[in-house]
């Protein structure tokens, strides 16, 4: 079973008369901390887990030192060089050269930033209001709050997310904020779902029952009985979708939705060097495969958060 | 309500079999009428999508040139001077009966347009939807019962790596090696210039072709075929593959499987019997989703292999703010999700008697 | 009638079997031997996790391997080794000449099969000489199952286990396993699960069958009062090996091995009056296996060669063995 972390534990304070308030508050922390000791040495165990926090780790460096670590920052904007331009790979430009000779390796690491500021931003404007709802709605199971929460959500989960978000990032003014909105209106639902069903379930467990029975109030039931239960699926899911909305993210720009030129977007620039196939290969290969590594370091990661917090229940 | 053998009467298998029947339609029918109510829900989505657009709808669809006259003809006859609910109502009415306006891109009826575009997304669908079934069981399969050697490795290297790439990446890399650098297959549309089309019957290439006999066009379909629908096939395909892995390793440790080997039932029929069908209901469960995935990526993929399908016809109706066909392909490709997504549940259920079963317990 | 003279049907020699895990092997067989004869009725205690099941499993084959690994030993089935047969060799012997009844007949069943179609094939893939057509097959179902008198068995071909109580997916087990005709019968704890009146009511109809087809059982069972009741010899076993042997009679009468003593007083008796006493400590971690004679550590008379090395088999009466230096002449 989940472990349970709600605060009502604190009620035994009372009943351990004999333990003073500093002291337990001690223990809380040094178990806390070496829970996080043991979790740590469980999750180095994995070595793709590791491999999925490295990426990770480089990648966010890399996107946020991006004008101090690239060979060329300045190639990160409306810079042309026609006499570099188209050079395949070589020592000097370790991924070759665009059709106007900006540095194709100081474009993908540029490229990083928008791609990661897309996955924090969505993620951020989403899980928030979709976990409400789903707290709401599995606490009030089978009444009206819940048919309307839950029915709403199935019209959005009824369409392929890519293809509303798509449209609707098209009515309205190509660029990255909107498309990061358009994204954010498709995803709330995969969270209201995710803790609809775990709070359906939670709330018929005795420390819920119990905290009713004293007269708790709704929101301290809600918050601090039911959604600490539900974090570790939370983060879990949040560590995979990171990968998942940067490639819808990278999808939308591959259409020419999303990051607009001359700013270096992985899937803008996989869209434009597609036309230069196959002689200029390397111009959509490179930004591709930094797609693959991003998403790649995320679901490692993502999985190995999974196993480690399953492991736990048990 | 519940039976259980012990409370039925004797002997009564004909009234047993037209309950099941029974209990089936109602499922179906229960199923539909969700359907119904999401769909309806989705149109409210659309309509508002084409109405958060800022500026006059009318004005868009004539363009700026226009007289005033003209727009204002336009707005009474798009009933835009009513209220919103007004109007959802009339284009709700119009897009029940499949009128969904002139397209802005082609000058024609909407529905004229998907008709064409719409079997060629379908058959690239079917065909990756068939190959990710197929392929994902077959690899999920061979990596369970190779469970932890060098092929189990492989496929499940391969397979992580193929959940993670999008598929557009998939479409530029085999377009790359397979049909610049090998040469082995043709890279744009369905059928190669100076081959003509079979009669429209279907609508699937490949199988007019066959059906009016010319075997050098459905081999030239098919070639065409394969690249865009693999590039697609492939995240779902690694996903099936995963998860039938997961399943059925799962599976071969179970009391079920030891008991059926202890009897002497043999190897052959276990695996492809007594341990592939439970192995199969997570599998289908996820094809569902799976299937979204290739919708979603069919808008890529077209793009890529010019693919004259309704997803490519979308993207460019995205691109020119065409409203009208931007609402048509949503909705046509939400009611073709819907209807697959009932059939995997149908046989979920027939698959799965505790499903059956518990389904009709708690009516 | 157990005939004494005739090769044994099953012997077990030395069997031993690791579990792979993280960070190391469970040594969880270790060496293991047996023997049944034809007709006998043999016994098989021991705690909860002490190895019966798996013996069983390893007899047959049907370890999940890996992790299980067996890494020496012989199972001979009428004189041929079942750990080196072939697949189609092995599949002779399951079934028609062992078969087995598992512990939990909720697991034991495909939960998406019915009763019908996996009892026939049950049927189908056991039968002898020649193929059954499916009314054939069908008309053997139903008689399996009027054995273990379940009633309405037409209804049952067709249902589901979920739609069974766990007495009656017992009977089903006990019906699948019996279906094969098989020489010898290996019962894990049958009836374990369920409430102890359709218990007795289980042992007595596997009991009643099994006399009555003369087939050889393994009964694994933690119900001493049954062993003394229908079987003829007991192995009794601890943490991977065999402590004792001896006809029912004689171990019921004189239990020497330390273990079994105290497996004997922890029988509440209605008549004895008082509390049972169980034996103090727990069953060794077979990571790292106490060496020697591996009760040592809760054994009450424990000597100083009890730590040292493994005790070997001593006789101390007729067909009566204990893997005991007490009894070290």
């Amino acid at each position: 079973m989940t472990e349970v972390t709600g605060s009502w534990a604190s009620g035994l304070q009372g009943e351990a008369g004999h333990v003073a308030l500093a002291d337990w508050q001690e223990l809380q922390r040094r178990s806390r901390r070496e829970n996080i000791g043991r979790a740590w040495y469980k999750f180095s165990r994995n070595p793709l887990s590791v491999a999925g926090l490295v990426i990770v780790l480089t990648i966010v460096l890399l996107a946020v030192l991006a004008p101090y670590v690239t060979p060329y920052p300045h190639h990160a904007g409306p810079f042309t060089d026609f006499a570099n331009a188209k050079l395949p790979p070589n020592p000097r430009y370790l991924f070759g050269t665009d059709t106007i000779g900006r540095d194709i390796l100081t474009r993908v690491i540029f490229g990083f930033q928008d791609a990661l500021l897309m996955g924090i931003v969505v993620l951020a404007l989403v899980v928030p209001p979709g976990v409400l709802l789903g707290l709401v709605a599995g606490y009030n199971q089978g009444t009206w709050i819940d048919t309307v929460i839950m029915r709403i959500t199935d019209i959005f989960l009824a369409v392929p997310p890519l293809i509303l978000a798509l449209a609707i990032a098209s009515v309205l003014k190509p660029n990255l904020m909107n498309s990061m909105m358009a994204v954010s209106l498709m995803w709330w639902p995969w969270y209201t779902r995710l803790v609809y069903g775990l709070t359906s379930q939670l709330r018929n467990e005795y420390f819920v029952k119990s905290a009713e029975t004293l007269g708790a109030s709704k929101a301290h039931i809600l918050f601090r009985e039911i959604l600490p239960n539900c974090v570790s699926p939370i983060f879990t899911k949040m560590s995979l979708d990171m990968g998942w909305v940067i490639l819808i993210g990278s999808a939308l720009s591959f259409v020419g939705l999303g990051v607009q030129p001359p700013k270096p977007g992985l899937g803008t620039m996989v869209a434009d060097g597609a036309r230069y196939l196959p002689d200029q290969w390397w111009i959509p290969v490179f930004p591709a495969l930094g797609i693959v590594v991003i998403v790649l370091g995320f679901n490692l990661l993502g999985d190995g958060l999974r196993d480690l917090l399953a492991a736990e229940e048990v | 309500m519940a039976w259980s053998p012990s409370e039925m009467t004797l002997g009564d298998q004909a009234t047993l079999f037209k309950e099941l029947a029974m209990r089936l339609v109602t499922f179906i029918l229960r199923r539909a009428l969700h359907s119904i109510f999401v769909l309806l829900g989705l149109s409210v989505v659309i309509f508002g999508i084409s109405r958060i657009l800022p500026g006059d709808p009318a004005r868009m669809a004539v363009g700026a040139r226009a007289p005033q006259w003209v727009v204002d003809n336009l707005r009474a006859q798009m009933h835009l001077d009513e209220p919103l609910f007004v109007q959802y109502g009339y284009w709700l009415a119009d897009a029940v009966q499949g009128k969904f306006g002139i397209s802005l891109v082609t000058r024609r009826e909407v529905a004229e347009d998907i008709k064409e575009f719409f079997p060629a997304t379908l058959e690239l669908a079917l065909f990756a939807g068939i190959l990710m079934g197929g392929f994902g069981i077959l690899l999920g399969t061979i990596s369970a019962q190779h469970k932890d050697r060098w092929i189990d490795n492989v496929v499940r290297v391969l397979s992580y790596l193929g959940v993670v790439t999008p598929a557009f990446v998939f479409a530029i890399i085999f377009m790359l090696v397979f049909g610049y650098w090998l040469k082995w297959l043709p890279t744009i549309g369905r059928l190669s210039e100076g081959l003509t089309r079979p009669p429209v019957i279907t609508g699937l290439m490949t199988v007019d072709a066959l059906l009016a006999g010319d075997l050098v066009v459905f081999w030239d379909a098919l070639k065409h075929l394969i690249l865009p629908a693999v590039a697609l096939a492939m995240g779902g395909l690694a996903q099936e593959a995963r998860i039938t892995r997961a399943t059925m390793s799962d599976n071969l440790t179970k009391d079920y499987i030891a008991a059926e080997r202890a009897l002497g039932i043999p190897e052959r029929v276990i695996m492809g019997k007594y341990l592939l069908k439970p192995s199969l209901i997570p599998t289908v469960s996820i094809l569902g989703l799976d299937f979204a995935g290739t919708l979603s990526s069919a808008f890529l993929v077209e793009l890529i292999f010019n693919w004259p399908g309704i997803s490519r016809y979308g993207i460019n109706a995205m691109l020119r703010k065409d409203l009208n066909a931007i609402a048509a392909v949503i909705l046509v490709l939400g009611v073709v999700f819907i209807v697959v997504n009932i059939i995997v549940d149908i046989v979920v259920a027939y698959l799965d008697p505790r499903i059956r079963l518990s389904a009709e317990r708690s009516e | 009638m157990v005939r004494m003279d005739t090769p044994p049907l099953l012997e077990v020699r030395d069997l031993q079997v690791h579990f792979k895990v993280f960070g190391g092997h469970l040594k969880v067989l270790d060496g293991v031997n047996m023997i049944v004869r034809a007709g006998e009725k043999v016994g098989l205690v021991g705690e909860s996790g002490c190895g019966k099941t798996t013996t069983m499993k390893a007899i047959l084959r049907i370890l999940p391997q890996p992790p299980a690994k067996i890494v020496g030993g012989q199972v001979l089935f009428r004189g041929q080794d079942v750990l080196r047969m072939r697949p189609d060799e092995l599949r002779q012997i399951r079934g028609r000449g062992i078969s087995m009844i598992f512990q939990d007949p909720t697991a034991a069943l495909n939960p998406v099969f019915t009763i019908g179609q996996q009892l026939g094939d049950v049927i189908r893939y056991s039968h002898r000489n020649g193929r059954l057509d499916a009314r054939q097959i069908q008309l053997k179902a139903l008689q399996s199952l009027k054995e273990v008198a379940l009633a309405d068995p037409e209804r049952l071909l067709h249902s589901y286990p979920i739609q069974l109580s766990g007495g009656m997916r017992q009977r089903v087990c006990i019906a699948m396993a019996l279906a094969t005709q098989p020489e010898l019968l290996i019962a894990d704890e049958p009836g374990t699960s369920l409430d102890v009146t359709i218990q007795d009511q289980i042992l007595r109809l596997l009991h009643n069958l099994v006399v009555e087809r003369n087939t050889s059982i393994i009964l694994i069972t933690h119900t001493l009062g049954v062993v003394r009741e229908v079987t003829d010899r007991v192995y009794v076993m601890y943490a991977g090996s065999i402590v004792e042997s001896a006809p029912t009679k004689t171990l019921f009468a004189n239990p020497m091995f330390p273990y079994t003593r105290g497996l004997m007083q922890s029988v509440p008796r209605l008549s004895g009056g008082g509390v049972a006493e169980g034996i103090p400590g727990r069953i060794p971690n077979y990571l790292h296996p106490p060496s020697g004679c591996r009760f040592h550590p809760r054994c009450p008379h424990v000597m100083e060669i009890c730590r040292r090395e493994k005790p070997p088999m001593f006789t101390v009466g007729e067909e009566h063995y204990v893997a005991c230096y007490l009894y070290a002449c």
